[in-house]
């Protein structure tokens, strides 16, 4: 599908929601399709799962590490387990589960984070997951990924189920924009081109995908030409798109929900820096947050759309 | 141990709870039923147990408190605010950028917290170790943790658990507020912890099991704590969550969820 050169962003629903609805989906499809949870169901959204198959539910208790491990006892078993928490429980006390019993003998489970980033909000640092993409793609053999709207998600969780392997399926809490049509293809791996531009690039997963939208149109009025490309997979990384955005923009733009110092960014820049090397700028969080409204912290921990358009300048203006 | 008017611990708890009801409403966002539920525990504790001082809170021989399910934080920044820790009429800024009251226990903004929690299961693993570098150092310091029954479903609380029997904690307490209740329903569907009593006695702890709402059951079990040597003991408070609020009783909806303006008011009324 060629980019577009406009976008119309009207609010959605949060990726969790788009999660839990189509993980109910999946499992009329598929018997096989087994959930287990740590006592956030009605939070992670599997609670509709639960409703509708309560034999091939699991709830572990709050007992993350146990709920890793018994996932992939089911998976060595031939079922397809969706274990979900939130992001900062079930990556931190099941990383080393994740490590040896899971990447290790490469075993099929389906690892769902939700309550990622700082836009939770008022829960605060304890509940927001900022390192989980660092530690999933720190994993050999792992599909990492993160949708950005409930269309995208939608299609992910098939994909993620459909794939052999260990998955980490990354959700968010807080409503988002919408920013596919119904007939978008995904697939794990690619990176989606949403609109061009010859500049500079902004690169970004989840909510920050529709803030680089609205950057692009800020900087279009400055006659900066922004490119925007989404990643909803993080690993393997859309090589392609990356070395082809470096070569034809010069420039590129990470923008992320998570610790700069993991991620997507980094990721991109060891692309960047085996293709052609660019200038790069990385748009992120660089410490604990607080608590506050979503919007408040993603103001002042710099995640918006003025913050991308920020960082395009700067890196426009080092390209000279 | 200083033995106050009954009633006068009575009031006290009724303002804690007010203080509860007020800042969760105001903040729109909270875990109201853990927090009602650990009232008369936490009043029992600060106001007549533990050996601190609100003006000295880095005092090397102080008690320590570390709330291990730190989502039921209301109940402690309001206890901690009452006995002069920090502002009470600030109590209303929970949850609100830059507030000191985050919505979970964060020393980055409350020094005198002993611990940053929020992430359940890890408190009585600190607490361990806050009593053996008592120990070490010859230091009367007693450490009491306070643990979700939901929270002791995680395997470190196990761990930490035979560590200290093993090593023959005897200054350290742990309270299980046994609410019956963790985030998604009832314990006894999601994961039964009975013999809960069992369990403990099984790790080498001494148990006390108790009405947590009893505020003389609650300083009995907290002298019997205190009398216990050559072991750890646990306190196992049996409460109800939610408790004083006729609609938040033992309903599993009010874990986490604020009251309406209207509930606000009609919980005040219980209250007054
Ligand atoms: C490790 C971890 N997993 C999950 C959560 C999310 N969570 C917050 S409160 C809660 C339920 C706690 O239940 P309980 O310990 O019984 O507390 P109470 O009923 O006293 O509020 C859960 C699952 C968390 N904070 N930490």
């Amino acid at each position: 599908m060629a980019a577009k050169t406009k976008y119309e962003l009207k609010m959605g629903s949060a990726t969790r929601e788009a999660f839990g609805k189509t993980l109910v989906q999946l499992g009329k499809e598929n018997k096989d399709v087994v959930v287990c949870d740590a006592d956030l169901s009605k939070s992670t959204m599997v609670h509709w799962f639960a409703q509708e198959f309560p034999e091939r539910f699991f709830t572990c208790g709050i007992a993350e590490a146990n709920m890793v491990a018994i996932g992939a006892g089911l998976a060595s078993s031939g079922k397809i387990p969706f274990v979900a928490s939130f992001s900062a429980f079930v990556m931190t006390k099941g990383f080393e589960q994740l490590r040896v019993t899971v990447a290790y003998p490469n075993v099929n489970v389906k690892v769902v984070g939700t309550h990622s980033g700082i836009s939770i909000g008022e829960d605060g640092p304890s509940q927001m997951s900022i390192e989980d993409l660092s530690l999933a793609t720190a994993l050999p053999g792992f599909t990492v990924l993160s949708p950005a709207d409930e269309v995208s998600m939608a299609a992910f969780v098939r994909l993620a189920a459909a794939h052999n392997g260990p998955v980490f399926l990354r959700a968010g809490r807080a409503k988002v924009p919408v920013v596919y049509g119904p007939d978008q293809q995904f697939a794990i791996g690619k990176g989606i081109e949403l609109l061009d531009g010859s500049d500079v690039t902004l690169m970004a997963h989840g909510l920050m995908v529709a803030e680089s939208i609205r950057a692009a149109e800020i900087l279009e009025a400055e006659g900066i030409s922004a490119r925007v490309v989404d990643m909803p997979t993080i690993k393997p990384l859309d090589n392609e798109i990356v070395a082809k955005a470096a070569r034809e923009t010069g420039a590129i733009v990470v923008g992320e929900e998570h610790l700069v110092d993991g991620g997507l960014g980094v990721k991109v820049a060891q692309a960047v820096a085996l293709s052609h090397p660019c200038i790069m700028e990385f748009v992120g969080v660089t410490t604990y947050a607080e608590s506050g409204t979503p919007e408040g912290l993603l103001q002042k921990y710099g995640m918006t759309a003025a913050n991308m358009a920020a960082a395009a300048r700067r890196a426009v203006a080092r390209k000279k | 141990m200083q033995t106050r008017d009954i009633h006068e611990l009575e009031d006290f708890c009724k303002k804690i709870r007010r203080h509860i009801v007020e800042m969760i409403t105001e903040a729109k966002s909270g875990h109201p039923g853990g927090s009602l539920s650990a009232v008369e525990t936490l009043a029992v504790l600060y106001r007549e147990v533990m050996r601190h001082d609100a003006k000295n809170p880095q005092w090397a021989e102080r008690d320590r408190f570390i709330l291990g399910k730190g989502h039921a934080c209301p109940v402690l920044y309001a206890v901690m605010a009452e006995c002069g820790y920090t502002p009470v009429d600030q109590l209303k800024t929970l949850r609100k950028m830059g507030s000191i009251y985050q919505g979970h226990p964060d020393r980055r903004f409350i020094p005198a917290l002993e611990a940053s929690t929020g992430s359940l299961g890890q408190g009585l693993s600190v607490a361990i170790g806050m009593g053996l570098a008592a120990r070490m150092d010859g230091n009367p310091s007693r450490t009491f943790v306070m643990l979700g029954d939901g929270e002791i479903q995680e395997g470190q609380i196990w761990e930490a658990a035979m560590f200290a029997a093993f090593h023959k904690l005897d200054n350290i307490v742990a309270i299980v507020d046994y609410n019956k209740i963790q985030l998604d329903g009832f314990v006894k569907d999601i994961m039964d912890l009975e013999p809960l009593g069992d369990k403990w006695r099984s790790f080498g702890w001494h148990v006390v099991d108790f009405d947590g709402h009893d505020l003389q059951a609650v300083r009995n079990a907290f002298a019997e704590a205190a009398a216990t040597k050559g072991k750890p003991t646990v306190l196992l408070a049996n409460t109800i969550k939610g408790k004083g609020v006729s609609f938040m009783e033992n309903n599993p909806k009010f874990h986490g969820m604020a009251p309406t303006k209207e509930e606000c008011d009609k919980a005040l009324k219980e209250l007054a």
